[in-house]
């Protein structure tokens, strides 16, 4: 059974035809946003991660009609006037980058954080990367790259980490 | 011209360049195998056998053929009977031919059956349900003993394996190696421990499963575009397997989302290939989550025992390590893995004189052993260093003292070196680098050693402890390895730089890149990586055995080199200068008396204007050694000793590398490494039901390390050059993994005096050990 729902992908509006049963993972990547990774598809590994409506979400766990009417932002969505997002930034600044599959994920979860806490510390960044599992980084990396960018999204020095 | 680059004063490498596809990775650009979407593509779904012993007495595909929707379904019936390996080695394979496409007998839950490959991934999911198979139950063996069971099943008895040590007995394989006389060693020796440990079956738990598309391209080629550390032997092997040229097949390697040695393995690119050949169509496989966990490959659990002797000021008289390794179904890497637990660990205390390694490789009906970052090594230095730590308590020194009366220095050497390698004797080597020492002082200061060893810090039901442990590890198999890179110059004074070698997400392209911009003077925005494709760039092994600095880093090394000659004869001749005065910088060639030439300008007359060429070399290199990496590993745990339950609080790995051509990324790989490791020894562990099926095939049940469940890990690369590397690198990839188990059992120890000999030290084996020794 097939229908169509409307979603708001990266802030554009758009028609999408979709299986009842399909999650909102399988339809992001046929549409064309491979960012969004197929990790494990039971809400364990975080590689699906995008925000819904502003909350970073494992896209797998949710069925695509769910989202109907909803806005949907991936790491597609992210780059503005050619500029990518500080977090972004700092991923690659930081070394945080390694096989980059998890990267995504983490990135929205990362986002997802500083969208309510500009000033984190270190235990409050684990906690909200706590479902995004990385296998290459031991999440140091990562950790030091979501601090860089609350400094530079708060305006001040990007002290750097090391 | 032997050493042109300085071993000081580097412009590019020992630089904290960002990756080079690290922008591609961070903006989700579809760089991964399975990113490229197209409608018209097959999907291949697997039937596992849901048995560990069984023959197929009869198998019926109809109603799965007659499903709409489904183009093909594959069984031993309608595939290749070649005997193969599904190790991804060089050629010849040191691993057994020990199975096929499809076995007509299965030998363990999860062994393959069929594949179906279907319009839609639903549909192929759908018919394996709809094939009938009439099993015929065969006795299991379920674990080491029962495989070495005077009575035991034979799991290989089929005529046609060849490679096999002593299938009649389920042995793979067999290294016996004596050096002096062991016994006697023991028995003149004033302090003797004996000790043996055990590891658990784990899987490596790349975040992206193993994933593989083939299609045919316009000349009926066969393409596969897979997730690989293997594209060379990918090709090699498929072609064996389906009966093709070599030059028939095109391995292509996008990004590779982690492998960790999971993907030195040939799982589905064979299927894959043949569905493509049969139907003419683009197809995709793609191992789900549990199908990673369970059909394709985990790190041999083993039984590892360790005598050591020593003198009663604590040098080393004797070691003697006896090692039983279970390969599982299938013998992938059985051999190597097994040698490896010796061959990476022994040289480390090359004082004792009598030394030996007795090792056996045994075939269980349980999930297939393979390559798993650190490759034996990591089974052997738990036995290994648990026994030092014991010796040291027996002697009642302090464990750090001990570690140095007995390692390796710069200027030695071990007889073992010669003695095992891989499928063949192994290599004479001195050692030419090796900062143990210095990384022995910086972590035992960094953790706080002298304060808290032995100080049983209380809070609650919290005991606190330090342990510690020392590792080395090679770089690239000595003698076997080969890499080759080439590099061409376009014309803006750019280069191309085409590499076999096989970024899997470590950063190798980056690194290799770093190296050819050092010695042709430009900045790595210049040099255009390009690896891994089989049409398109020179042979490599692939990434495995902490290989890709040393091997193909001289390789890239010795293309710059030759492309740097010939630079420098255009701009000796425009420059009007004599060669040996004109240096490579900035993009420039600068000759003796300060006048420049532009790399853009020499480029342009070599492609445009007099003595047109293209400039441009391709260099191998093989390792006649294979220089050891070092590093010091040192923790602080805590142990709840109302709940056994063990927290990593702090952990310190400091490292010797050689030159860091990256030093993020060489950090990055022992952070990365040392995690894995904490995971190993705290959580991870396969499960079993009675009938040999994995009980726990998820990531919610199979627990890896979240970000909070490990401390801040402290990687410290210190100051080192080897000789003999590129720009003074050795390798860094595999050897932290080697280091949490034993420096947590040790440090559990020092908090709650216990050993821990079984891992992974879950709270329910902690308490027991607790209980056991009230
Ligand atoms: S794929 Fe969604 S959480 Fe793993
Ligand atoms: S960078 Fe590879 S899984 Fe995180």
């Amino acid at each position: 059974m097939s229908t169509t729902i409307t979603l708001t992908i990266n802030g554009i509006e758009q028609p999408v035809a979709v299986e009842l049963g399909e999650s909102l993972l399988e339809v992001l990547r046929r549409e064309g946003f491979t960012s969004v990774k197929h990790g494990c598809d039971t809400g364990d590994c975080g590689a699906c991660a995008v925000l819904l409506d502003g909350d970073a979400i494992d896209s797998c766990m949710i069925l695509a009609v769910a989202a109907d009417g909803r806005a949907i932002t991936t790491v597609e969505g992210l780059e503005t006037d050619g500029r990518l997002h500080p977090l972004q930034e700092a991923m690659i600044d930081a070394g945080a980058v390694q096989c980059g599959f998890c990267t995504p994920g983490t990135v929205m979860s990362g986002i997802d954080l500083l969208s309510r806490n500009a000033d984190p510390t270190e235990d409050d960044v684990k906690a909200a990367l706590a479902g995004n599992l990385c296998r290459c980084t031991g999440y140091v990396k990562q950790v030091d790259a979501v601090l860089a960018a609350a400094r530079v999204m708060k305006g001040g020095p990007d002290v750097g980490s090391g | 011209m032997s050493d042109p680059v300085d071993s000081q004063g580097f412009a590019v490498v020992g630089h904290n360049e960002p990756k080079v596809d690290a922008y591609a990775l961070a903006t989700g650009k579809p760089v991964f195998a399975g990113d490229v979407n197209h409608d018209d593509a097959l999907h291949i779904a697997f039937l596992a056998s849901k048995h560990a012993h069984a023959r197929i007495a009869s198998i019926d595909t109809s109603r799965a053929e007659a499903l709409d929707g489904v183009a093909l379904v594959l069984t031993h019936e309608n595939t290749p009977a070649t005997m193969y390996t599904t190790a991804g080695q060089g050629y010849p394979e040191p691993s057994p031919y020990d199975t096929r496409m499809f076995n007509p007998t299965v030998r363990f839950v999860g062994d393959r059956v069929a594949a179906v490959a279907a319009e839609t991934p639903e549909i192929a999911h759908a018919a394996t349900k709809l094939i009938d198979v009439t099993y015929e139950a065969l006795p299991a063996v379920l674990s080491i003993d029962e495989a070495l069971a005077p009575d035991a099943p034979i799991i290989h008895g089929e005529e046609t394996a060849t490679g096999i040590h002593d299938a009649a007995h389920n042995i793979v394989s067999v290294v016996n190696v004596d050096i002096g006389d062991v016994e006697a060693g023991i028995a003149d020796s004033a302090v003797v421990v004996d000790t043996t440990c055990e590891t658990q079956y784990a899987q490596h738990v790349p975040i992206e499963p193993h994933v593989v598309q083939a299609y045919l391209d316009n000349d009926g080629r066969l393409v596969l575009l897979t997730s690989t550390q293997v594209p060379f032997h990918v090709r090699r092997i498929v072609a064996r397997v389906l009966d093709l040229p070599v030059h028939r097949i095109r391995v292509i390697k996008p990004r590779v989302g982690g492998g960790f040695g999971a993907k030195q393995e040939i799982l589905l690119e064979n299927v894959t290939g043949l569905v493509t050949l049969r139907t003419g169509r683009r197809a995709i496989a793609e191992l789900s989550r549990p199908e990673e966990f369970v059909s394709s490959r985990t790190r041999h659990p083993m039984r590892v025992r360790v005598r050591l002797g020593a003198r009663e000021d604590g040098t080393l008289r004797a070691v003697d390590m006896e090692v039983i390794s279970n390969t599982g179904a299938y013998g992938s890497h059985g051999l190597t893995v097994m040698s490896n637990a010796g061959s990476k660990t022994l040289p480390l205390y090359n004082r004792a004189p009598d030394v030996r390694y007795h090792g056996r490789t045994v075939y269980t009906n349980l999930p297939v052993g393979g390559a798993y970052r650190g490759y034996g090594a990591t089974q052997g230095y738990f036995a290994l260093e648990t026994a030092m730590d014991e010796l040291a308590a027996k002697l009642g020194m302090d464990p750090v003292e001990v570690r140095r009366l007995n390692h390796i220095r710069v200027g030695e050497t071990s007889p073992i070196f010669a003695a095992i390698g891989e499928g063949k004797p192994g290599v004479e080597q001195t050692v030419g680098s090796c900062e143990l020492e210095r990384c022995l002082d910086i972590g035992a200061e960094e953790i706080g050693w002298a304060d808290k060893r032995g100080m049983r810090y209380r809070d609650g039901p919290w005991v606190h402890g330090v342990g510690m442990s020392i590792h080395m590890q090679g770089s690239g198999i000595a003698d076997v390895d080969m890499g080759a890179a080439t590099i061409k110059m376009n014309d803006d004074g750019s280069f191309n730089l085409l590499i076999g070698a096989t970024d899997l997400g470590t950063g190798s392209d980056t690194i290799l890149g770093q190296i050819a911009a050092e010695v042709l003077g430009v900045p790595l925005a210049k040099i255009v990586v390009y690896s891994s494709d089989t049409d398109m760039t020179p042979f490599d092994v692939g990434a495995y055995a902490s290989s890709t600095t040393y091997v193909s880093g001289n390789a890239v090394r010795r293309a710059a080199e030759e492309v740097r000659a010939q630079i420098v004869a255009v701009a000796s001749a425009m420059l009007e200068e004599d060669p040996d005065g004109i240096s490579l910088d900035d993009q420039h060639a600068i000759g003796a008396s300060g006048e420049r030439v532009s790399l853009e300008e020499i480029a342009l007359r070599s492609l445009y204007g007099t003595d047109q060429q293209q400039i441009g070399a391709t260099a191998s290199f093989v390792g006649d050694e294979s220089p050891p990496p070092f590093l010091a590993s040192f923790a602080e745990v805590a142990v709840d000793v109302e709940t056994g339950q063990v927290r990593v609080l702090d952990y310190v790995a400091v490292a010797d590398c050689g030159v860091a051509i990256n030093p993020h990324a060489a950090e990055g790989q022992v952070e990365g490494a040392i995690a894995n490791g904490i995971g190993y020894a705290l959580t991870e562990e396969m499960l079993f039901s009675s009938h040999g099926r994995v009980r726990n095939p998820t990531l919610f049940d199979y627990k890896i390390p979240a970000a909070p469940d490990l401390p801040r890990i402290r990687a410290i690369l210190v100051d080192s050059y080897e000789p003999t590397g590129p720009m003074g690198a050795k390798s860094v990839a595999e050897i932290g993994i080697n280091a949490p188990i034993p420096t947590i059992a040790n440090a559990i120890y020092d908090a709650v005096g216990v050993r821990l000999k079984n891992s992974p030290f879950t709270a329910e084996r902690v308490l027991a050990a607790l209980d056991a020794a009230t």
